[in-house]
């Protein structure tokens, strides 16, 4: 307890209490500040581009015609806010033998926690870097497979950050 | 008949060209305050109506006209648009008094620059108008039944009681000095470089401090503290009504920076420009290059006034009360003793 100075006039100096000098301190330094270039990203125009590291929509990859999923259910079962719904089918094809005939995100829903991703056995759902998602309707927020896919080529960034990180 | 017709023809005209010169004024200041604003936060500031964004202040005053008017059910209905009127039309009232150049000669007709420029109370008309301002925004206040706009009214009368005094008193040793009331007779008295802000800095800072608190402006924003009152008195108002207290802010800010460069910036003097131009007087000629100069010395005031408002916090009411009696006022009284001393002496 050795606070022996109160008030605010016992705190400050003779030259502090005059106002006068801070003041002309303090617009000295707002007028320095006018001449700093602005760090405003005039939006719009200036779009930003994310690093890998950035979770944005989750999407399906595609490979070719053929999207990597195989239907497990996996990150239907792990999405804490529901927004994944699978329904899965076979195939002809040995390699592969499973297919989603619906995969659908409800981006309403969706709380881009990226939990799918992480349980994803396949590397096939990935949170990629669009981060601009507007919709007209209910209706039109839940994203159906064809809306999801995306070629693996444009999701390079984020599976290399996978890889290195995960 | 024929003169009197001659001269309301003049003083409409003057008046028309004055008030229209200071609506735009408070347009311009708001894209300037929000422009200076941007720089000092390092930001950009509006830009995307019209060119750099100068038509933005001309959107907003649209939105307000087209918004919804909204009287609080509670209030007084009468006084609640009587309110901004008067606090309109007081900042416009103070342009009848302030001459923006010396005077124009047409044949033997002498036009002076400024709608009454020579009215014999001179700076007194200053004093009784900006007082009136007052009672706008009390009755603001008062008559809104909220009582964040009551204490913002509130706190507005009490700020105007303790600074009006103090302003007075910086202003009668300027009188002293220039021996005569009107505001073209104070100009003239300080020719060359004889302004007063060398002469009397004293009273020019007791006075420039009083009038950041009487046009309401930071670092003495009491009666619009966002932080404590929402709105302040003005927190029931919306559309028009809301936008005449907004222009009247700004048209208060154009007529205390043009009153500042009047009494203590010299007005329209300039050392060596008019010697050197060598204009006759009463010529067009001279008229412009006056008008250039007291609007450049009115501008710097505003963004005087801007630059400080970004740069200083709110003062705290009671600090601001100790800061009006304790300190200004004696000084006041101070200045104008030791004015009139040397003055008896020289």
């Amino acid at each position: 307890m050795n606070i022996t100075k109160n008030t605010e006039a016992e705190r400050l100096n003779f030259w502090e209490r005059m106002y006068l000098p801070e003041i002309a301190r303090g617009l000295g330094l707002t007028f320095r500040q006018m001449f700093k270039p602005s760090f405003v990203r005039q939006y719009p125009e200036e779009k930003w581009e994310p690093t890998g590291s950035y979770r944005g929509r989750p999407v399906l990859v595609a490979e070719g015609n053929d999207e990597r999923c195989v239907a497990c259910g996996l990150c239907a079962r792990v999405c804490p806010a529901l927004a994944i719904q699978v329904q899965a089918s076979e195939t002809l094809d040995l390699s592969k033998e499973r297919f989603p005939v619906l995969f659908e995100i409800n981006m309403l829903r969706c709380i881009y926690c990226g939990f799918c991703e992480e349980v994803c056995p396949e590397e096939a759902i990935i949170m990629s870097k669009d981060y601009e998602l507007v919709f007209k309707s209910q209706k039109e927020a839940i994203l159906g497979k064809e809306q999801l896919r995306v070629p693996v080529e444009q999701l390079q960034d984020r599976l290399e950050f996978l890889r290195q990180y995960r | 008949m024929n003169e009197i017709l001659w001269l309301l023809l003049i003083f409409g005209i003057k008046a028309i060209i004055i008030i229209s010169f200071v609506m735009l004024c408070a347009a311009a200041f708001v894209y300037l305050e929000r422009k200076i604003s941007a720089v000092i936060q390092n930001r950009i500031g509006p830009n995307r109506v019209g060119p750099f964004g100068l038509l933005q202040p001309f959107a907003d005053v649209l939105k307000l006209f087209l918004k919804e008017d909204i009287v609080p059910k509670n209030a007084n209905r009468f006084y609640h648009s009587l309110a901004p009127i008067i606090t309109l039309g007081v900042a416009f009232s103070v342009f009848a008094i302030i001459p923006f150049a010396s005077y124009l000669k047409i044949g033997d007709r002498v036009i002076h620059m400024g709608i009454a420029p020579n009215i014999n109370i001179g700076f007194l008309f200053v004093l009784a108008m900006t007082s009136v301002g007052v009672y706008g925004i009390t009755l603001a206040g008062w008559s809104s039944n909220n009582k964040y706009s009551l204490l913002g009214g509130l706190r507005s009368a009490a700020q105007m009681i303790s600074y009006e005094l103090a302003m007075g008193l910086a202003v009668i040793s300027i009188l002293l000095m220039s021996q005569d009331l009107t505001l073209t007779g104070i100009v003239e008295a300080q020719k060359g470089l004889k302004w007063n802000i060398f002469l009397q800095p004293l009273a020019f800072i007791i006075f420039l401090t009083s009038s950041f608190a009487e046009t309401n402006r930071s670092p003495f924003d009491l009666p619009e503290a966002e932080p404590e009152l929402v709105g302040g008195y003005n927190t029931e108002y919306s559309g028009m009504k809301f936008g005449m207290f907004f222009l009247a802010e700004y048209a208060n800010m154009a007529a205390a920076s043009a009153i500042i460069s009047l009494l203590f910036l010299g007005g329209w003097n300039f050392p060596f420009i008019y010697e050197w131009l060598g204009f006759a007087n009463g010529s067009v000629e001279l008229v412009l290059v006056q008008l250039l100069v007291f609007l450049a010395k009115m501008l710097f005031m505003v963004f005087f006034f801007i630059w400080t408002r970004w740069s200083i916090p709110r003062f705290r009411y009671d600090q601001l009360m100790n800061l009006g009696w304790k300190i200004l006022l004696p000084l006041g009284l101070l200045n104008i003793l030791v004015t009139g001393i040397i003055l008896m002496y020289i």
